[in-house]
């Protein structure tokens, strides 16, 4: 039995508005519990990193889909752009988190922006991030052609980036965001070897 | 709003209940868990506590994990009885000391203190303990000691954090003997007239109200008084971010954020910052000790 096969065809039933549904759920779920105190004593902090950890899973996801589809043969293709959006969603909310809950300072803010290295790059990730969900609908897939795959190689960049803000805002050299890093590495290696042995081919 | 709370005397250090009821001063360490809660009386205005629960939900204490609610979930496995702590380096009565032997004779008086950590959240906690100084008069500190350098229990098998490299365990902090002698510098036994949770330092740990509360090494096992200022455990992980003084300074940010204000935790979900005070509101008392001192310098 080709297992690949069976997941494809069995991801395929599956409407794209339920990973949707599934995917928007921990936002309005995790709030909840932030105002009635099922979050903790600190429930902005915990909000803000539980937000930032769910965008950096589904960024993971997202980059994972494509290698899954070449390497795995099993086609989730039809629900990139919705993991992708959601991790855009997520990415999102964490910054609204920061900015409204945690920091509420246009000041704070300015400094955190430029003296803060850790922060600086989790927004220069966030600001890659703008443009693909910009144009994340067919319409702008049709109107760019060609272009468009060239600038949703701004996820290469975005990603990474996220990681590095996870690693850098950590106390010491903590396993949980080195693994996202090198997963995250690991999945974009694998394009490059999937380039490579593609040119082989040719 | 800083400055209705700068001016502090040592009437809200201990609350003035305190003075008036000495049935609230529990003599030795058997008798912590008298009712001290029920009698206390309501907190100076601007430091009242934070909940049991906050308090013992919400730590840092890798020994268990990084995750705030680890210690929480997982300090239950640490052994606290017996409980014994080394005394040793120059002082007079070297040796190992059982933990009633330790605070036998110390009178173990409540103290509600702010509570800053380096990660710019704070708490109001009610402490119960005796001043460090009391203890380090009777083993007798000799003349050639400038520091006190302090040890947290390391032993794996009940501190499934310890497995982590993260720290070059056992965790170690230090104080300058002066610190040391301070009378705002506590030795906790208990918190809310209860026993010292696992989670908070179990059975009796540091507190130095003006110092970010990484320095106020929990679960202590080791006390020595040496010539040179001894290694602690952030300054040797990361030099530039975690000075050996650690006093909170709203001047002096953290090389990753801001100083300058920080968050009482248990305020919900729309909790505002509020300023740090320097030496988080302890300076008229401390801010001596440090005269002349580049605090930009030695952070």
């Amino acid at each position: 039995m080709d297992l690949a096969a069976e997941v494809t065809r069995r991801a395929r039933r599956v409407p794209v508005w339920v990973i949707y549904v599934l995917g928007l759920a921990p936002m309005g779920w995790l709030f909840w519990l932030g105002l009635t105190g099922g979050l903790g004593p600190e429930p902005i902090k915990a909000l803000e990193h539980r937000y930032g950890l769910i965008a950096l899973q589904l960024l993971v996801a997202g980059l994972a889909i494509t290698p899954l589809c070449r390497i795995a043969r099993v086609n989730l293709m039809r629900f990139r752009r919705a993991v992708g959006l959601l991790a855009f969603a997520y990415v999102t909310a964490h910054l609204l988190v920061w900015l409204l809950l945690d920091l509420r300072s246009l000041s704070l803010i300015w400094q955190d922006l430029v003296k803060r290295p850790y922060v600086t790059i989790g927004m220069a990730g966030f600001a890659c991030l703008v443009p693909l969900a910009l144009t994340s609908n067919d319409r702008s897939v049709r109107a760019l052609g060609p272009r468009w795959r060239r600038l949703h190689r701004l996820t290469y960049v975005a990603v990474p980036l996220g990681a590095v803000h996870f690693v850098m805002l950590v106390k010491g050299w903590q396993w949980e965001p080195l693994a996202y890093l090198a997963a995250i590495l690991g999945l974009l290696a694998l394009r490059l070897r999937l380039v490579r042995s593609a040119f082989q081919q040719a | 709003m800083a400055k209705k709370t700068r001016n502090l005397t040592w009437a809200d250090v201990t609350p003035e209940t305190h003075f008036l009821n000495r049935r609230q001063i529990l003599a030795g360490a058997g008798a912590v868990s008298l009712g001290a809660i029920a009698g206390r009386g309501r907190a100076t205005e601007g430091l009242e506590p934070n909940s049991f629960e906050d308090i013992t939900s919400y730590n840092n204490f890798y020994e268990f994990g990084t995750g705030k609610e680890d210690p929480a979930r997982y300090a239950h496995e640490m052994t606290t009885a017996p409980w014994s702590v080394t005394i040793d380096g120059m002082v007079d009565k070297p040796g190992s000391y059982d933990l009633a032997a330790l605070t036998d004779g110390m009178t173990i008086e409540e103290r509600i203190y702010r509570f800053r950590c380096v990660e710019a959240w704070s708490m109001v906690i009610p402490w119960n303990g005796f001043e460090l100084r009391g203890l380090l008069d009777r083993v007798g500190v000799q003349p050639g000691a400038k520091y006190v350098a302090f040890e947290t229990l390391y032993r794996p098998d009940e501190m499934r954090g310890t497995r982590s490299r993260i720290i070059d365990w056992p965790y170690r902090e230090g104080l300058r003997l002066d610190e040391a002698m301070h009378p705002l510098t506590i030795l906790a036994t208990g918190l809310y007239g209860k026993p010292m949770p696992n989670q908070n330092g179990a059975p009796i740990r540091l507190v130095v109200p003006w110092k970010y509360g990484f320095k106020s090494i929990k679960s202590i096992v080791r006390i020595s008084l040496v010539a040179e200022q001894p290694e602690t455990s952030w300054n040797m992980i990361a030099p530039n971010e975690y000075g050996f003084y650690s006093n909170v300074n709203p001047a002096v940010d953290h090389p990753r954020w801001s100083q300058a204000t920080e968050r009482r935790v248990g305020g919900g979900l729309f909790a505002a910052r509020q300023d740090t005070l320097m030496f988080n509101g302890y300076e008229d008392e401390v801010a001596g000790l440090y005269e002349g001192m580049d605090l930009k310098r030695f952070y």
